[in-house]
């Protein structure tokens, strides 16, 4: 399945990239397991996604837990923990 | 209820008269956000953003008497000094507006998808930031 995926603020500078889009192979059907998929990758992606860096994440425009289940043609974003205000 | 996020600023006293319009409100409460020492860049996450705010507008009109309120949050380049958001609550009495307004910016500091960005790099988030929106829960 295809799902859209967005980064913002520092992680988005690490990874050098604001978002894509990825057919995320089967049996990846959380954010957790997305997480781990994209750090995978290796190289920055190993880095910015690593176990115990605070990271909050978004399914569909609102906040979600890592466990939150996700599906084809959604918007999964990951971003640092939110300094507005 | 209104909530806008802008990169131009704001009136904060125009958005404030607009609030009392209606003869029930009989208080006012709001807090301005200026941007401290150095300038900053504010990144957002548009189409969230706003979701967001609104979702935490609706969670202060379930918790108290809030007859109108407004947030303006600004995104983009913001010199020491210049506003950075305004979360204003009318309410029938002060205690109801007083409240809506502090749960409003708590729950914003930790909840919509803003980031700070100055000269030095990222602004980290705080954990005092965290725990003033927990004693809400």
């Amino acid at each position: 399945m295809k799902v859209r995926i967005l980064y913002f603020a520092a992680l988005r500078e690490q990874l050098g990239t604001p978002g894509e889009e990825i057919e995320v192979p089967a049996g990846v059907a959380t954010v957790a397991a997305l997480r781990s998929h994209l750090r995978g990758r290796g190289g920055a992606w190993r880095l910015a996604f690593a176990d115990g860096k605070l990271i909050r994440m978004a399914v569909n425009q609102d906040m979600a837990q890592s466990s939150a289940a996700i599906k084809a043609g959604d918007e999964v974003a990951f971003f640092p923990p939110v300094t507005g205000g | 209820m209104k909530v806008s996020v802008q990169s131009a600023d704001f009136d904060a006293g125009a958005e404030m008269r607009a609030l009392s319009r209606d003869p029930r409100v009989g208080a006012v409460a709001s807090f301005i956000g200026v941007v401290r020492e150095v300038g900053m860049t504010l990144e957002h996450y548009p189409g969230m953003t706003e979701k967001a705010l609104a979702r935490i507008v609706e969670e202060a009109r379930g918790r108290w008497q809030v007859m109108e309120c407004t947030v303006i949050h600004r995104f983009g380049h913001l010199q020491p000094g210049d506003q950075i958001v305004l979360a204003a609550v009318a309410s029938a009495h002060r205690g109801d507006a007083f409240a809506a307004c502090e749960f409003i910016m708590d729950y914003l500091k930790t909840q919509a998808p803003f980031w700070k960005k100055e000269a030095a790099g990222w602004v980290e988030a705080k954990a005092a930031d965290d725990e003033a929106a927990e004693r809400w829960k």
